[in-house]
């Protein structure tokens, strides 16, 4: 508990300060990490507090991006309707996905797969929405990149390091405090046995839907963020396996279920990642693929000997520490 | 003193097997009754059955006048029925106090409400010293208990329990009988047990139900079911020769 004040302290303070010690690339590389560790709270309150699967959470981040993008370039109108829009879209998809699999009791793996052939599904039907560009993807007119226009997100990369760092902190303290209300225990008890959670009256099937909806919707707000500090969309990319797949990979390192995992898994694993393609185009190689074999091998490691991961551990030794 | 729970000539068959077969029994309002027989004869059925995990192939089951036949297992609770399962299903990753605070939600709203309702049930149950390790970390006889604890603390009118006797020394069985009898006086809850430990059971009930191959085979007081020559033949002979 120390050791998380102390360690949430540090980090918020290293947050606030650090536009003005990074350099440009790093300040992007941070963005970037931030994003992840965003996502990944997002994604760890349905898997990691209600124990429900999903691999297809690209879709949300799609969904939230389109809905958002598309306003913006054909009303002009920003993100302070297209948030809300981006919300509402996915809330319905999840919804859906939830519904159809809760009803029909497609659970664990099966369940992931729903989530998977939706966003699949998802992304072949944005290949075809030609308003929205389809495959030749979507483009927000980019304005200066020195101002600071909060109200329509246009601006330089400290305002969108601001805006991604304030969500990370919102999302987190959101995961701290709902853990503690009665939809919290209720969550956990769902993921530890559902069926003992409905023997004490847990309503598992809304319980379960809420936690679905919760987490596509502010997952979508990832997505408007995506889509404003990007200011392009393809379908290809931004509903790709393997974003769904990289979402993931820093909560599950990190710590599924705890408050603070998916931060630390996302702030260890995004540097990393950029650190080996910079090692690599330093050694001259071009091979896109040795980042996603960099995770892999460290997931697997992780997996091994820390099955927790890696925050759980880390508490786990700090309390040990000072027990002795 | 009137029926809490009724249930009516119910059946319920798997792939052919009659695992329960037009079974009909009343549990009244503050009274303690015994659902006993050889393995297999259908008892956990019946408590599926009761609450809602199962859904009978024919036949009804009341509970304080209104019928709970199609509600979910969640409504059946919310109506005032807690059970334990026979195979313990804590919820390992959460500590014992969270456990039993999730069972105490149902009646509370608000977190440090259930809380308080937990630590209570905790001291009843004995297990208050134990409340900040993690479930799976328990012995069996804790993990016994600890169903106990988290049926009880959803404030049922009537506990159903699944052999929650199994696997304890002596002792703890004498422990447990007493805590069941002055919750029963106390609090004049209701109780519906399945129980392989006669001693308990002839402590515990003023009524006793016997089930075999899915049937009810007798149902009286229990000095009537021990002198029972049906019950001895297919039950309790068997019993006190193994
Ligand atoms: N879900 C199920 N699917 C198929 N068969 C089942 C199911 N549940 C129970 N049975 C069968 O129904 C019969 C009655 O089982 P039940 O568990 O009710 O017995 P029991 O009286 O509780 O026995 P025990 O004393 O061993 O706990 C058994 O033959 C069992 O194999
Ligand atoms: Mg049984």
């Amino acid at each position: 508990m120390i050791a998380a004040r102390a360690m949430g302290g540090a980090l918020l303070l290293a947050g606030l300060a650090a536009p003005w010690l990074a350099s440009e690339y790093v300040l992007s590389v941070l963005i970037v990490s931030l994003w992840f560790a965003y996502v990944g709270q997002a994604w760890n309150i349905m898997m990691g507090f209600a124990g429900q699967l999903s691999l297809g959470h690209a879709m949300y981040v799609g969904l939230g991006a389109y809905a958002a993008a598309g306003l913006f370039v054909f009303t002009g109108i920003g993100p302070w309707l297209g948030a809300p829009l981006a919300v509402i879209v996915a809330v319905i998809a999840g919804a859906g996905i939830g519904w159809l699999g809760f009803r029909f009791q497609v659970k664990g793996v099966y369940f992931a797969l729903l989530t998977i052939a939706f966003a699949e599904f998802t992304r072949i039907l944005f290949d075809h929405i030609t308003v929205l560009g389809g495959s030749g993807g979507l483009f927000l007119p980019v304005g200066q990149r020195s101002g600071v226009d909060l109200i329509n997100l246009r601006g330089g990369p400290v305002m969108f390091y601001y805006v991604i760092f304030v969500m990370t902190v919102a999302i987190t303290a959101l995961s701290w405090a709902l853990l503690r209300t009665r939809l919290g225990y209720q969550w956990q008890a769902i993921r530890e046995d559902a069926e003992a959670a409905e023997a004490v009256g847990v309503p598992v099937f809304r319980t379960k839907l809420l936690a679905v909806m919760l987490s596509a919707g502010l997952t979508a707000l990832g997505g408007v963020f995506f889509a404003f500090y990007y200011n392009t969309l393809f379908p290809e990319q931004i509903f790709a396996k393997s974003r769904s797949i990289e979402m993931i990979l820093a909560p599950i390192i990190g710590g599924m279920g705890t408050v603070l995992g998916p931060l630390v898994g996302a702030l260890l694993l995004t540097p990393l990642g950029e650190l080996t393609m910079a090692v690599i185009a330093g050694l001259g190689v071009t091979n896109a693929g040795v980042r996603q074999v960099v995770f892999g091998v460290l997931l697997i490691l992780v997996l091994w000997f820390l099955p927790q991961g890696v925050w759980p551990w880390l508490t786990q030794r700090w309390a040990k520490g000072r027990r002795q | 003193m009137t029926d809490l729970l009724v249930v009516d000539g119910v059946s319920r068959s798997f792939r052919g097997l009659r695992a329960v077969s037009e079974v009909g029994f009343t549990v009244p309002e503050g009274g303690i009754v015994g659902l006993i027989g050889p393995n297999g004869a259908g008892k956990t059925t019946c408590f599926n059955l009761i609450a809602g995990v199962l859904r009978p192939d024919q036949g009804d089951i009341r509970f304080a006048g209104r019928s709970l036949i199609g509600l979910r297992p969640d409504q059946i609770a919310a109506a005032g029925i807690g059970r334990t399962f026979q195979i313990v299903r804590p919820f390992p990753e959460l500590t014992v106090r969270q456990n039993v605070t999730v069972g105490a939600l149902l009646r509370h709203r608000r977190v440090a409400d259930a809380e308080a309702a937990a630590d209570a049930v905790l001291s009843r149950l004995e297990l208050a010293t134990k409340a900040d390790r993690h479930a799976g970390s328990l012995t069996l006889p804790d993990r016994k208990r600890l169903e106990v604890a988290r049926a009880l603390a959803t404030n049922p009118r009537l506990l159903l329990l699944d052999e929650v006797m199994a696997g304890l020394r002596p002792t703890e069985i004498d422990a447990m009988v007493a805590i069941l009898v002055d919750l029963n006086r106390t609090t004049g809850l209701t109780i519906l047990l399945i129980e392989h430990v006669m001693r308990a059971v002839m402590a515990l009930c003023q009524h006793i139900v016997v089930l075999h191959h899915g049937e009810l085979i007798a149902a009286g007081p229990p000095a009537a079911i021990q002198s029972n020559p049906t019950v001895i033949g297919s039950y309790l002979g068997e019993e006190a020769l193994g």
